[in-house]
């Protein structure tokens, strides 16, 4: 028993270094799209302190309006403009009839707020573009869908292009986001926002400008996101358990940390395939990915309270 | 007007804080007593038991358990749905390896086991804080609905993987399964929810539940102050999962009848978050509130949606305008525009689709599934933005608006 929690998942490791990288290399894929979902969020709850549980539906909803236009005729190309076109006007919309009117009302309110989002949002994009799954249009959009196949140490590891693509992409991605919010007068905006609400407001920063801003960012990062979840598993609101998965991560890496976010994101996604492949799969019976994350969350919290990378918590009375 | 308490005079602390200082509120729930107890079990069809009376019963008391815990101690917890799964399963387990309890003993029973593993899930809590704590209690939800898939002894290494309810006796009449009769189920329920209510009406008036709230308001103060944080917090978990579980053992052998892991997910769990959370955090009526709210309106838009309204009984639409002008007068009382124009709006639009279904106007089934998610959501904003506060205390204002009735101030 010792025996086969101890030493023969390490054993095996070693044996078949080969089936190692490929098993990092799933989860380091996953982990980035994790990261990413991760991401959008802690920029709104940064500056707005809302606990977005839409982020999730966010994602399906921008990968079903992106199939959804092209299946009506619209052009690759022109129908990602048009979803971006979308999400920003989701963005204007949240801000105006949901956020607006709930300024100042208490963290849990707005939490189940985003909530009523997603179910509307789930509701609107099933009445719209309908309830079944659907494909998505990666060809069409110039992402190349092969493979390379390696032999590190004679074995074999095989290389999805896709994937290469969605790790590039996402690292573009994030590098952007970073000069953003360092380099721009708007992205440094942001940052104040997220650091003092009052301070910010007193120097002449828009709350309702950053916050469509900040729900507009989510938005295409949901975009970026959708293509790439919807590419390899199909475009449906199954789609929504990713969502669930971004929480652990928030947490691992603490709420309002951008590099935890990402960091997490990878530990998550590397770890949990790790486990669910010599743990998991083994001992348990398998399918453990649907809880390891947060337990892992969980015990990290128990010594770490903030999250790895959080702000330091610190009570007054 | 009705509501006057003018020569209701309170003479001593004792009469002050009596749990109705107001008569007419001891009226008013007698009648919703006597409705419960008698009217509606007297005049219900299986399909009211099924879709309405049953269900909103078990949510609220769902809802009133996730309250206590969030609502009085301040705990935000996103795993009800497992706790109602652990109670649902002991429930299960108890009956079916000692087939001579009594039906109602062991589902009261049941709620003791998930109050344990509430109790060990609410040891992070002593730490962790806010949302990082609604996280880790998904922990809990994932962990265990995936242990009710894996462990197979928890059904009995049956082949499907889910828990069928067995017929249950007692006193000769059959109580549970497939052959049990809608009135003793919902006769069943209501006795283990009135029970429950009261000891959670008393719990939260007395000290254990002003220790509850000092934490929930500021936990370092109530600490200073000489609360045990520990106690608190565990006994708030302990209560609160022993009445989830209770509400999830009913959930399965009193409504449902039988029950795959996945009943138990994530979707469960908000559905009773948002009971308690458009009911109003902190109440105990504000569950039946919200259950009402969230069961019977998608019921009520299926009905709407699906059936002639107008053409097949004039009762229901008659009871439906009866319904709208009730809640537009209850929100012109309480000068809440917004909810006036609600009940207006929903009254129109009823009327005109009701009309056009007389043209022979149709919409597919399948979209009105999705429509009816969207209204769902959309409704939910609503309320949180009328009354972020819940319906309890939208409830609160039109019964201090109608005690000085007919004058404004």
């Amino acid at each position: 028993m010792l025996n086969d929690i101890f030493i023969a998942p390490f054993v095996d490791m070693v044996e078949a270094p080969d089936f190692l990288m490929q098993v990092l290399w799933e989860g380091l894929v996953s982990g980035i799209l994790y990261a990413l979902i991760a991401l959008g969020f802690v920029l709104i709850f940064r500056s707005s302190r809302i606990f977005n549980f839409a982020q999730g539906i966010m994602v399906v909803f921008a990968a079903l309006t992106l199939v959804g236009l092209f299946a009506m005729g619209v052009p690759a190309w022109i129908s990602v403009g048009l979803t971006l076109g979308v999400m920003f006007v989701l963005a204007v919309v949240i801000e105006r009839v949901v956020l607006r009117p709930l300024v100042g009302q208490p963290d849990i309110i707005l939490f189940m707020a985003t909530i009523g989002i997603t179910l509307f949002l789930i509701g609107f994009g099933e009445t719209i573009f309908g309830g079944e799954n659907k494909v998505m249009i990666t060809e069409e959009l110039g992402i190349p869908t092969g493979d390379t196949v390696l032999e590190p140490f004679g074995g074999l590891l095989i290389l999805q292009h896709l994937d290469i693509t969605v790790v590039i992409v996402a690292t573009l991605l994030v590098a952007g986001l970073l000069a953003f919010l360092n380099y721009t007068q708007m992205g440094r905006a942001i940052r104040a926002l997220g650091d003092d609400h009052q301070a910010a407001l007193s120097v002449g920063i828009s709350l309702q400008t950053i916050w469509v801003l900040v729900w507009f960012i989510a938005g295409i990062i949901a975009l970026v996101t959708g293509i790439a979840w919807g590419a390899r598993a199909g475009v449906s609101f199954a789609l929504e358990v990713i969502a669930y998965k971004a929480l652990p991560v928030l947490m691992l890496g603490g709420l309002e940390s951008i590099t935890g976010a990402i960091v997490g994101g990878l530990m998550i996604g590397i770890l949990e395939k790790l486990f669910e492949i010599y743990w998991g799969q083994p001992l348990l019976g398998g399918n453990t990915e649907t809880w390891f994350a947060f337990v892992l969350a969980l015990i990290v919290l128990l010594f770490r309270p903030q999250g790895l990378f959080g702000e330091r918590i610190i009570e007054r009375v | 007007m009705l509501y006057r308490t003018a020569g209701q005079f309170k003479s001593s602390y004792v009469a002050d804080q009596a749990l109705f200082p107001v008569r007419q509120d001891a009226i008013l729930l007698t009648i919703i007593l006597i409705f419960g107890w008698v009217i509606f079990p007297m005049t219900a069809s299986e399909f009211t038991f099924q879709t309405l009376l049953i269900p909103i019963l078990i949510y609220a008391l769902a809802a009133m358990g996730l309250n206590i815990l969030t609502g009085f101690a301040g705990q935000l917890s996103l795993g009800t749905g497992a706790f109602m799964g652990v109670g649902a399963y002991a429930c299960y387990k108890m009956v079916t390896l000692f087939p001579w309890m009594n039906p109602i003993i062991a589902i009261l029973l049941s709620g003791v086991f998930s109050a344990g593993i509430g109790v060990v899930f609410g040891i992070p809590s002593l730490r962790i804080k806010g949302f990082y704590l609604a996280i880790a209690t998904l922990a809990a939800q994932f962990f265990l609905v995936w242990l009710f898939e894996k462990w197979a002894w928890l059904y009995n290494y049956n082949a499907s993987g889910a828990i069928q309810v067995p017929n249950l006796e007692m006193f000769g009449v059959f109580v549970s399964g497939p052959q049990a009769a809608s009135v003793t189920e919902y006769y069943i329920v209501l006795f283990v929810v009135t029970l429950l209510t009261l000891l959670c009406i008393n719990l939260t008036r007395g000290n254990l539940g002003r220790t509850w709230k000092a934490t929930r308001d500021m936990d370092i103060a109530a600490e200073l102050i000489g609360i045990n944080l520990m106690k608190s917090k565990l006994t708030a978990f302990a209560v609160s999962s022993y009445v989830v579980g209770v509400a999830g053992a009913l959930y399965v052998f009193m409504w449902k009848g039988a029950a795959e892991p996945n009943v138990f997910d994530i979707p469960l769990s908000f559905q009773v978050l948002f009971i308690a959370i458009i009911g109003g955090l902190g109440s105990i009526m504000g569950n039946y509130l919200g259950a009402i709210l969230i069961v019977g309106l998608p019921v009520v838009l299926n009905v709407v949606a699906g059936t002639k309204v107008f053409e097949i009984s004039a009762p229901s639409a008659i009871l439906l305008v009866a319904l709208i002008a009730a809640a537009t007068f209850l929100f012109w009382v309480a000068r809440n525009l917004w909810g006036v124009g609600a009940a207006l709006g929903f009254g129109v639009v009823t009327l005109v689709y009701g009309y056009a279904q007389l043209q022979g106007f149709r919409i597919d089934s399948a979209l009105i599934e999705h429509i009816n998610v969207m209204i769902v959501g959309a409704l939910i904003i609503f309320f949180l933005i009328i009354e972020p506060h819940g319906l309890n205390q939208l409830w609160r204002l039109i019964r201090e608006k109608l005690i000085i009735w007919p004058f404004p101030h």
